[in-house]
This record gives structure tokens, sequence and C-alpha cells, in this order.
């Protein structure tokens, strides 16, 4: 395991972690609501991913349509019933709100499938091992990066360069002044709520080889989701994938040389960042 | 005075009730009421002074924390070391220099985060704790590691009451009397000057800036006497129970301690009370029998009391109140 060896396998890390929190990001920043049922979403979304491949001989990139489709489906139906009355609330009602919907999605998820870890099974040709030319790696590993990467490039194309980007970073940067001028920000919101835990949803089908799945995930993973949001800055995707990039292989070098006690230099990181920059490494100092 | 009404209400917010006596004397009558049960007791009594030292910060002066429980648990490792590597195993000056050390990261910790509001506290409270956490699990030859210290034994109390391994009716008795006093403190400083000065801060921020009130200091005194308490509760509970370990620090204890506050009412002193006992019944005769089922009930009352009973029980108990008074009144 040389250097660059350790280095993709952190990048593939961080582009799970990527994939997963943008979503929690964009919503954060459009309004302001703490989500911290989004991994909940995201291991709901695994599940789904896991099981039409195991249950209904889905291939692969059927079952992670299918895993989109179904959670994007299923935010939009809680994000219409219940978040919307919190939008106003204050931040301890959503903290519990959000905490609340976490243990049932953890504990109807245990009572119906099961407290055992998912496996996911990988197509053959994300098997094996891949000839970079310098160093041989994992495909799967590769993939992960390759896909992170398109996914960064269709992001920020579609947040730069369409209306619906355009009316995202408007409410983004000022809610008030971006409805007084027409646009629907509830509407909006709706929208990247879907698209943010669909897009988690994919993050822990795809990544279930690197964070593992089991019930428990939303609890396990939510202070990394967090950390990456706080430190990207809110509503920011290129902030998000540079800090996501920045955790997964910190994590994954403090956990090959300091097994023990690797993540309390992320802690540490992350309290030295927030402190210097409140408003994350990428954020805009008073959005 | 007469023809001031609010003026009247305010001065008589902080006079004795009747009822405020009730929660003492249900306290000593269970000490005889339930002898087989003080253990369970015990525990009660310090998540509910752990609950109080939350609702200082969290429902007076308005500071959202998810780390409260590091307080808690640099208390509880503040006795458990003292007594394990020095010997000093003395309980009430182990409580002092619990309440010390914890203020002191409070202070500290205090000094730096309380400049930052919204989900960069959040975060940097959780990090906070973490930090404890990972640095306990580390310093293995001090803290014991992911085991913690097992087997710890406390000198009596006042050098006359020896604990009670059996029936924990002396730690009973100990956290009782701990209770009241913290009790006292956190009421006397709720209806002061001082507290009214948080709740400001709480509902009008800018005003408070506006008309020149120390916000920072008062936010930070606030949050440092109530990292001292917790540190007590910490205490309590490690000389009470004789171990300490890695759990006292974690997010499930930060956050079962917030739900605790919630769902009996934050802000209102005795929803502390109502909500440790009523969390610790439900989760120690469902949570050992069906982990699963108890969750998921937990889950669905969190997300009910989010929704429609922002104050918790006594929330909901003033509101049947007002309405039985609006009722009964021509």
């Amino acid at each position: 395991m040389d250097l660059l060896g350790i280095l993709l396998g952190g990048f593939a890390a961080g582009m799970v972690l990527f994939v997963v929190s943008v979503g929690l990001s964009v919503t954060m920043g459009l309004m302001g609501f703490v989500n911290l049922a989004h991994g909940g979403f995201a291991m709901l979304g695994g599940y789904v991913i896991v099981l039409a491949m195991k249950g209904w001989g889905l291939s692969f990139f059927p079952a992670l349509a299918v895993g989109f489709v179904a959670i994007a489906a299923l935010s939009v139906l809680l994000e219409r019933t219940l978040y919307a009355r919190l939008y106003r609330a204050s931040e301890l009602d959503q903290v519990l709100f959000t905490i609340g919907l976490v243990f049932i999605m953890i504990s109807s998820m245990t009572l119906a499938i099961g407290p055992e870890t998912q496996v996911l099974q990988l197509p053959e040709w994300l098997r094996g091992q891949v000839d970079l030319g310098v160093i041989r790696y994992r495909t799967y590993s590769v993939a992960m990066i390759v896909f992170g990467v398109a996914l960064v490039v269709a992001l920020w194309l579609g947040f730069e360069r369409t209306t619906l980007g355009a009316r995202i970073r408007a409410a983004v940067d000022n809610r008030r002044m971006a409805a007084s001028l027409g646009v629907d920000v509830g509407r909006l919101f709706t929208v990247t709520f879907a698209i943010g835990s669909g897009l988690a949803a994919v993050g822990a089908g795809l990544g279930a080889e690197i964070l593992g799945l089991d019930p428990q995930y939303p609890l396990r993973y939510l202070a990394y989701f967090l950390i990456v949001v706080a430190v990207g800055g809110l509503g920011r995707v290129t902030g998000v994938f540079y800090a996501a990039l920045l955790i997964g292989v910190l994590d994954f070098v403090l956990k090959i040389y300091f097994p023990k006690g690797g993540t309390i230099f992320i802690y540490a990181l992350t309290l030295i960042l927030l402190l210097w920059r409140p408003q994350g490494l990428f954020g805009k100092r008073g959005a | 005075m007469s023809g001031l009404p609010a003026a009247h209400a305010m001065a008589a917010r902080h006079r004795l009730q009747w009822w405020e006596a009730l929660p003492w004397v249900a306290g000593v009558a269970a000490f005889f009421l339930f002898p087989n049960y003080l253990a369970f007791g015990t525990q009660v009594l310090v998540t509910i002074l752990f609950a109080l030292s939350l609702d200082l910060v969290l429902g007076y002066a308005g500071i959202v924390t998810l780390g409260h429980a590091a307080f808690f648990g640099a208390g509880a490792y503040t006795v458990g070391m003292l007594a394990q590597h020095l010997g000093w195993n003395e309980p009430l000056s182990g409580l002092a220099a619990a309440a010390l050390v914890a203020g002191t990261i409070g202070l500290v910790s205090g000094l730096v985060l309380l400049r930052t509001h919204g989900l960069t506290l959040l975060m940097l409270t959780l990090c906070t704790m973490a930090l404890l956490e990972q640095a306990a699990n580390m310093g293995a030859a001090w803290t014991g590691g992911f085991d913690g210290m097992p087997g710890l034994s406390f000198g009596k109390i006042l050098g006359l009451f020896a604990f009670d391994v059996l029936y924990f009716r002396s730690q009973y008795l100990y956290a009782l009397v701990v209770l009241f006093l913290g009790f006292l403190l956190v009421r006397m400083l709720v209806y002061s000057s001082f507290g009214q000065g948080l709740t400001g801060v709480r509902e009008n921020l800018l005003r408070m800036h506006a008309v020149g009130a120390p916000v920072r200091a008062r936010l930070v005194i606030a949050y440092t006497i109530s990292a001292a308490l917790a540190g007590v509760a910490g205490a309590l509970f490690t000389q009470t129970n004789a171990f300490v370990n890695l759990a006292v620090l974690g997010l499930e204890r930060a956050a079962g301690v917030l739900i605790i506050l919630i769902l009996g009412g934050y802000g209102r002193l005795y929803g502390a009370f109502v909500g440790a006992i009523l969390y610790l019944l439900l989760e120690h005769t469902l949570a050992k029998a069906y982990p699963t089922a108890w969750q998921l009930g937990l889950g669905l009352t969190l997300v009910a009391v989010a929704l429609y009973a922002r104050n918790g029980i006594l929330g909901i108990v003033d509101a049947l109140r007002r309405r039985l008074a609006a009722w009964s009144a021509p």
C-alpha cells in the first residue's frame, strides 16, 4: 500500500461522503433546516438498492435508479406533510423532529429487515482490479472516483448553467429577495430536497462497500455528514466536494496510521476550521 | 402597584408555590415506599440534575447544544481518575473537583464557542464532546480506555455514611440532597436579574445588544455554571455506581438528556423532573425487553412533540389548566 494507493482509497471514501452529503448542504442552505435525518434517507435508499438487486434480481444501474426514485418520492411526501410545518420553528424543534425521524427509520428497518449488515452484490465488471498504468487498484474504488467527479461536474453545470440552478443560488444567498423576485422558494425546496435525498440514496447504495450498510448507518455517520456540510459551507456544491475529499482522505489515512484514535484529528480539525471560519471553508461570510 | 397586574405577576413569579414541595416529598416518600428500587431512583435523581443543568443553557439562555454530555463525562471521569490514581475518594471534595474541572472546560470552550450560533454552534459542541470522548478512549493508562474504570471505591459521605452497595440507600439520599442544592441554585439563578437577562438573550438577541446588556458575558457565565452542575451530576453518577466508562461521554447520553428535557418541557425548572422520571421509567420497563420497539416509540414521540407539543408535558398541563380556568370562569 504505497502513498498513491492510500490517496486513491481516501478519494473513493471522500466521493461517497460527497454523494451522500451534497443534498444536505443544499437543503440546509436553502431553508436553514437542520435535517439530521438526511443519513436516514440515505440508509433507506441503500436498502432499496441492495434488496432490489437481491430480491427482484434487478441489475446494478436499474437498482440505483429505483433507489433514487423511491427515496426522492418518499422525501417529497415527508417534506410536504411534515417538514413543511417546521420551516419557521426553532432549530431545537427541527433537531428533535429529525432525530425522531432517524429513530423511526432505524427501528422500522431493524424490525422489517433485521439488524445485520447488508452486502451489495457488485456487478462482474466492478470486481477485481484495474490497471491504471502506474498502479493496479480496485475497480470499484476507481469507479467511485469517476462517478463522484462526473457528479460534481454535472451538479456544477446544473447550478451554474440552468435556470433552476440560478434560482437555487439566488434563494440560498437571499431567500426573501429571491421570493420577492418571483422565485417559488417552497417549490424549489421540495425539488432540491427530493434530488438531494435521491442522491443520498444512490450514495449509500454505491458506497455500501466502503461505509457498510446496516440500520445504525444514519447515526454512525451523522457527525461525518454534518462535518462535511459545515466545513464545505451551506449551499456550496463545490465546497462540499472539497470538504468531502479532505475528510475522506484524512479519515482513510489516519485510520491506517493511527487505528486507535484517528478520528480525534478530524474532530480537532473541524473545531479549528469552524472557529476560524464559522461559515465553512467555502461558505460566504454572513450567508 | 395595584394598577400594574403585569408587575404583580413578575414580582410573584419567584414565590414558592405549595406544589413545589411535592417533588421533594415524593423523593423522600419513594425512599421508604420502594426500598428495592433505590438504585433506579438514584439514577433518576442524577439524570434530573443533569437535565436541570441543560435547562439552564437550553431553556433559559437558548443555547442549542448537542454536546452537553461533555461536561457530565468530564465530572464523571474526574472523580473516577482521582479515586483510581490518587486515592482521593472523599465524595464531597470529589464533587467540588468535578465541578471545578467541568466548569473550567465549560468556561474555556464557552469563551470560544459562544461566538457562533446555529449549525456551527451545534457542530462545535458536538466536536468538543467527541474530542473528549476520543481523548478518554486514547488515554487508556489514565482513563481505562474503552473499558473504563470498573470497581471504584469511595469513602464515607461526611465521614459518616458509607456507600451502600446492595440497596443504594445512602446513595439515594446523597443524590437527593445534592439535587436539592443544585435545584435551589438553578431556581435562584433563573429568577435573579441575571436569569432575566438570559431569558432576554433567548427571546431577542438584537434588542439585548441594543439595550447594552453584556450578552456574551452572560452566556459564558451561564454556560460555565451549567457545565459545573453537569460535572457534579457526572461525579454523582460515578460515585453512586462505583464505575465510569465511555458511555458517559457519548452522543447517546447527550441526545438522551436533550430528549428528557424537551419531553418534560424546557425553560420551566420542573420539566427536568417530569421528563427524567417518565423517560427512565419507560426505558427501564420497555427498553430491556423490546429495544427496537422502544426506539420506534421514542422516535414517534419525538416527532409528535416537535410537531404538536413544543412545550413538553408540562406545557400540555399548563394549556389544560388554562382551558379549565377559562371554562370555570363566568
